[in-house]
């Protein structure tokens, strides 16, 4: 079993081996994770992933999963066109 | 800017049952879902549902969505759009298709925003051929294409358990049905439906890898120990070129997360919860939740879930108080109903760990 051929974030191509090296460097919560890797930052905006970085660093730190901070939540919840932003903004002046 | 009473995101059965509810006590509502079509995962639902009438037993989910948009009230439909922000001074932002941006600014909420499938780790997980029971079953229900010729079914719950029965009327054969856990989870008259067309339904078993050059080709399973171990030279292979994973949901919170809304970690309603209380309201006044969004279920309680977040909303909206309590009381009362027994003390025990924090909520 390899770890580089398991996928944790399928939106970024984050494999378990990249993500077990990060928090062996020390970054251990989901939030210091997405900003350095982009996990989570895809289309799926972490729909897929983040659970399976949650039990990573669950298992790596000893910790229980209930205690891992799942991460903040910013709009859009999904990916929106630069043009239809700027349009809206017009309607709206 | 778009204004309404009532705002409720997700036309799936919980959003519709809201809707229904609230319109039907006199209130305005608004609903946005993200599909093409009303229903979420109702359209997907071939089956009929069983259990009492009241839950709508004896129909299939397909013909439901209909049943639920039969009202005397207005109801104010916005299909293919997403709402993709909520602020705390009550303006949520949307996009209808990919181009058209606006914000809508309701009086109250009720968020159906549904669950999301959880996925596993294991080497071969991004092959193509690994598949969500969700995808498998809009592709077969939905558009009538085979996700391919014989299938590894991940889960026994009622999802795997329904979905395996589905692949084998489309006429696939279901190779085996691994179920980490020691017990099926699934309703037992449906999988003593697929243990009887002979697919064997191994507890304790995993999928450990699936492998192939361009595609999964072959899986390996393994048994378990009772620490969730697998046991060494237990592993055997596997020909099939579908690997179906329905290892269970998650309630999708990212909406009420965005505007704060407490959440709890209660492994038994599917992960991260939005705290709530009786009456469905999230620890934000005007802010309530119904269906898998409050809690992984099923879609009868999410309808009932539904009804009870629509008329408390419309209670809190200036509907009559009294016969949207005679509502709320019906529904407490089937809601009681359907979690009761061994098939409802996950959900009840999922229920009360909530419960204590919502009064501080």
């Amino acid at each position: 079993m390899q770890d580089k051929d398991v996928i944790i974030c399928r939106c970024e191509d984050l494999s378990r081996e990249d993500v077990r090296k990060l928090i062996a460097a020390g970054y251990t919560t989901v939030e210091e994770i997405k900003r350095i890797s982009r996990c989570g930052m895809g289309p799926c905006q972490g729909r897929t992933c983040l659970q399976l970085l949650a039990r990573e660093i669950a298992a790596m730190t000893g910790k229980e999963i209930a205690d891992i901070e799942p991460g903040k939540t910013r709009p859009p919840a999904k990916g929106v066109k630069l043009g239809a932003l700027a349009r809206g903004r017009e309607e709206h002046e | 800017m778009v204004t309404t009473q009532l705002l409720v995101v997700g036309g799936g059965p919980g959003g519709l049952a809201a809707a229904n509810a609230a319109a039907s006590l006199g209130i305005e509502v608004l609903l946005v879902d993200e599909g093409l079509q009303l229903g979420g995962q109702l359209v997907k639902q071939t089956h009929k549902f069983f259990g009492s009438r009241e839950h709508h037993a004896g129909v299939r989910g397909i013909d439901i969505p209909d049943l639920l948009m039969q009202h005397q009230g207005k109801i104010t439909v916005l299909s293919n759009t997403a709402v993709i922000g909520c602020y705390e001074d009550k303006v949520l932002t949307a996009v209808t298709g990919e181009d058209k941006y606006f914000k809508i600014r309701p009086e109250a909420v009720v968020f159906a925003t549904g669950a999301s499938e959880k996925f596993l780790a294991f080497p071969g997980n991004d092959l193509p051929g690994v598949y969500g029971a969700g995808a498998v079953q809009t592709l077969m229900n939905q558009y009538g294409v085979l996700p391919g010729k014989s299938v590894l079914m991940v889960g026994a719950g009622n999802i795997g358990i329904i979905v395996s029965y589905q692949l084998l009327q489309a006429g696939i054969p279901v190779r085996a049905v691994v179920e980490a856990a020691p017990n099926i989870g699934a309703y037992l008259v449906h999988a003593s439906k697929i243990a009887r067309a002979g697919v064997p339904i191994l507890t304790r078993h995993t999928i450990v890898e699936a492998s192939g050059t361009n595609a999964v080709e072959s899986a390996v399973i393994a048994r378990l120990d009772d620490d969730w171990q697998v046991i060494p030279g237990s592993e055997r292979e596997i020909e099939v070129d579908v690997v179906c994973l329905a290892v269970g949901l998650s309630p999708v919170l990212d909406l009420l997360r965005q505007v704060g809304c407490k959440t709890k970690y209660v492994p038994e309603l599917g992960g991260e919860v939005p705290l709530r209380d009786s009456q469905l309201k999230t620890s934000i006044d005007w802010i309530f939740v119904a269906g898998d969004a409050a809690g992984v279920e099923e879609a009868s309680a999410a309808m009932v879930e539904g009804r009870l977040a629509g008329a408390a909303a419309a209670a809190q909206l200036g509907a009559d108080k009294g016969e949207a309590a005679n509502v709320c009381a019906q529904c407490q009362a089937s809601l009681d109903a359907l979690r009761r027994g061994p098939v409802g003390a996950k959900i009840r025990a999922g229920i009360a760990k909530l419960e204590g924090d919502a009064a501080n909520a």
